[in-house]
């Protein structure tokens, strides 16, 4: 069997001294999340609301801690206006973000969300990068992760709807 | 109106006085402000490098402070905040039960009113009652104080209670002079993770 794209990100965050991981439960994120909260190096904290891992993510860095926020497509749209402290306050975060409403999309109400969460992202100074084949995520996930946390700013990594369609839902 | 206190009721603390309380003797807290008056107040006492005194990020406050306590387990974090801007971010209120940091203190100065925008009444005029939805977000010990007799007890809470720990501490809703710190949002991290971590905060990456 080949080894699932999460298994690679939750070896990468530990190579990257990552100590926080936050998210709201998600299907394409399951499996990573499922990682992070049985491996005892890290700390998974459950979310109510995407917002909060913004907050929770520049408490950590004030403390000394790396931290990943993982989201649906979704939650982008839920952390518009705390995004604004990571740019006021130079605080580096990586997201890792799980595409819905871009392709074959089954939910009408998940498109408009879905459309925009590439230009909301860099319309609020967040780096964007986009992975839509397996073997592209952990070389951009690392990449986001270096240049969030050697230049002090937040990056995102968009993962296709396609690629989780295939790997995740049909599961 | 009923955001008004009727008489009999004891007079209403004064915010920058149990501030003041809160934040003697510190020690080696680490002191979140949430935006407007909490972050004046905390400024008033002190500006110290180890206020972190919000400018923005309305709703954030209680959870920058539960970051920052599992960053730091072997210290204690208090987050001073205000009615409204708690409001905005109830939700955390769940997030820092399900964690329990035992080092997190969540202090909501509740005058009733959002204070910055022209001293509008806030839910909490109307009844809503923050220490009950933090007793039901499983906070080990949450409490309303009126008189300035809990103030100090609550600051040796702060600093050596099993937490999470909230208090809502009922203020009047007076309009006080601005006392600003720093605004530039880049300043304050840096000088609060150089007080906290040492140079070497400079370098992390």
């Amino acid at each position: 069997m080949r080894t699932h794209w999460s298994q690679g990100l939750h070896q990468l965050f530990k190579q990257q001294g990552i100590r926080q991981v936050s998210f709201v439960p998600d299907a394409g994120h399951a499996a990573l999340i499922g990682l992070c909260e049985a491996d005892r190096e890290l700390r998974a904290v459950r979310l109510t609301t995407e917002e909060e891992g913004i907050a929770l993510a520049v408490g950590a860095w004030l403390g000394g801690d790396k931290s990943v926020l993982l989201m649906q497509s979704s939650g982008v749209g839920n952390c518009i206006n705390m995004i604004s402290m990571l740019s006021a306050c130079q605080v580096p975060l990586a997201m890792i973000v799980t595409m819905r409403g871009d392709w074959a999309e089954f939910n009408p109400w998940q498109v408009p969300m879905g459309q925009a969460t590439s230009n909301v992202l860099e319309e609020m100074g967040v780096l964007v990068t986009r992975a839509d084949r397996e073997e592209d995520i952990l070389p951009l996930a690392e990449g986001a992760l270096r240049i969030a946390y050697n230049t002090l700013r937040p990056a995102a990594l968009l993962i296709g709807q396609r690629l989780l369609g295939a790997k995740t839902f049909d599961n | 109106m009923a955001a008004k206190a009727s008489k009999g009721k004891p007079k209403a603390l004064d915010r920058r006085e149990v501030v003041r309380m809160l934040l003697d003797k510190r020690g080696d807290l680490l002191v979140i402000a949430g935006l407007g008056a909490p972050a004046w107040d905390a400024t008033a006492a002190v500006d110290h490098p180890l206020n972190f005194p919000l400018w923005g990020g309305m709703g954030g406050a209680a959870a920058i402070g539960l970051g920052l306590a599992l960053a730091q387990p072997d210290r204690r974090v208090l987050v001073l905040t205000g009615d409204g801007e708690l409001l905005m971010g109830m939700g955390s209120l769940a997030t820092i039960g399900a964690q329990r940091p035992r080092n997190l203190s969540v202090v909501v100065l509740d005058n009733e009113r959002y204070g910055e925008t022209g001293m509008q009444a806030s839910h909490t005029a109307f009844g809503v009652d923050l220490a009950a939805a933090a007793k039901a977000c499983s906070f080990v010990s949450t409490k309303m104080l009126t008189t300035i007799d809990q103030v100090g007890r609550l600051r040796v809470d702060i600093h050596r209670a099993d937490g999470p720990l909230f208090a809502q501490v009922k203020v009047a809703a007076d309009k006080l002079p601005l006392v600003l710190p720093p605004r530039d949002g880049a300043h304050l991290k840096d000088r609060f993770r150089e007080a906290l971590l040492g140079k070497d905060a400079h370098f992390q990456r």
